[in-house]
């Protein structure tokens, strides 16, 4: 058994605590700009492509991650990718991420009054120059607010991909616990730092939401 | 590299796969009654109760959802035996599920009772009822009827969070993946068919919640529960 003080034990949570975050940051910015594009084509005029990010979004939805995560991370080495609990956790979170932001951001432009569709092709724009100019602007205000919201959902997904063996902060926690045999002091220090970086987001979203109501 | 899926060796598990869905089922049926019941009182506490139990609600609501269910697990499972408080794995499973749904269904369930018109509890004042009768025969069923399409998406998710309770060895469905991938070296096609699983009871587990709905809260609401 190895002594560690509480000090000790808080500095190598918050050293790992930096994969959390990176590992939020690109589950986030990438799944983001997967959900564009996907967006793009579930709101779009093509049918069958809609009805496929649809389902791609009711799979994502109606499975567990931590599924999905041991799929992705035996199932790319299948295809002969030799794949480390890195990359498998930041290719599934990526895709977790961008159904769900797809759905949510799916929700704000139906909430685009539809004239302003019809305005718009009456201008004689194109489907793209009516997604740029008139309703993805639009959207955005809308969709700044459960965004941000959602961002709190990416943080707490990362602690799945311990169980892969991404060294991140939960993992970190469970090594901890296994060489200082205090799994109450560990654990709760590990949830403390997850609330410290989750809590001010779910404040900035509460926020903007109230703004966003005010201004309506 | 050209692989195959083969699903023949999962074929003598199907038994164990069904164990591991009742036992996902079950947990979710305990802790969903467990947590609306923590999530009614907590979002009573936070809208009429004394300023100790609203900053006691809050401070609850905003630890669970602001942590990852799986560290939560952890806590519970491994953390309170050490100040003496012993757990078995199915019952730290179903404390930590009906906690985090708690935490999430106050929010939900105050959004609710925000919904009710003012009117409502004013009529119950004239009809000599009490805050705590205008509470429960009033305003949580209204609140309730508002906000249960909320409330059985988030259920859902609470089910398909439960999935790493596997992690303390708790035999639900996703553990019956885990045994099965180890038995038979097919990792990929037992978590294929564990995903599919619960794809199923995820869509099932909404369409009972929604035709429950429309029973309970028939004609509470105008147009009804969708």
């Amino acid at each position: 058994m190895i002594e560690f003080s509480i000090a000790d034990m808080l500095r190598g949570l918050i050293l790992a605590g930096r994969w959390t975050l990176a590992l939020s940051a690109i589950a986030f910015v990438c799944g983001g700009l997967v959900a564009l594009l996907l967006l793009v084509i579930r709101v779009g005029r093509v049918q069958w492509a809609a009805r496929a990010v649809a389902l791609y979004i009711e799979v994502f939805q109606g499975t567990p991650l931590l599924m999905q995560l041991f799929l992705v991370f035996f199932g790319l080495p299948l295809l002969g990718l030799e794949v480390s609990p890195w990359v498998a956790a930041a290719v599934c979170l990526t895709l977790y991420t961008s159904a769900y932001l797809t759905e949510i951001w799916r929700g704000c432009v139906d909430a685009i009054p539809h004239g302003q569709w019809e305005a718009s092709s009456s201008l004689a724009m194109r489907y793209g120059e009516q997604l740029r100019h008139v309703i993805l602007p639009q959207a955005l205000r809308i969709a700044i607010a459960p965004t941000v919201g959602f961002s709190v959902q990416v943080v707490k997904s990362t602690a799945l991909a311990s169980i892969i063996g991404f060294n991140e902060l939960t993992k970190t926690g469970t090594m901890l616990t296994n060489a200082t045999f205090q799994p109450f002091t560990v654990y709760g220090l590990v949830a403390l730092l997850y609330f410290a970086a989750c809590y001010p987001l779910s404040l900035w979203a509460r926020h903007l939401e109230r703004k966003l109501h005010a201004a309506n | 590299m050209h692989y195959v899926l083969d699903f023949a060796d999962l074929r003598q598990y199907f038994a164990l796969f069904v164990r591991g869905a009742a036992l996902t089922i079950a947990l979710t049926a305990v802790s969903t009654v467990i947590g609306v019941a923590i999530g009614a009182l907590c979002a009573a506490a936070r809208e009429e109760g004394s300023n100790a139990l609203r900053f006691f609600a809050g401070l609850y609501v905003e630890l669970f959802r602001n942590t990852p269910f799986i560290v939560q697990l952890f806590f519970i499972f491994f953390g309170l035996p050490s100040v003496g408080v012993h757990i078995d794995e199915t019952s730290a499973a179903i404390i930590a599920m009906s906690l985090n749904l708690g935490a999430y269904a106050t929010e939900i369930i105050r959004a609710g009772m925000r919904a009710v018109p003012r009117g409502l509890s004013e009529a119950g004042l004239s009809l000599a009822m009490t805050r705590g009768q205008i509470l429960r025969h009033v305003i949580l069923p209204q609140a309730f009827a508002k906000v249960f399409p909320a409330l059985a998406s988030q259920i859902v998710i609470v089910m398909l969070g439960s999935a790493v309770v596997s992690q303390i060895s708790v035999p639900d469905l996703s553990y019956a993946a885990n045994f099965v991938q180890s038995r038979t070296f097919r990792a990929f096609e037992s978590y294929l068919i564990v995903t599919a699983l619960y794809l199923v009871l995820a869509i099932a587990l909404r369409r009972v919640l929604m035709r429950a709905a429309r029973r309970l809260f028939r004609g509470m609401v105008k147009g009804g529960a969708r």
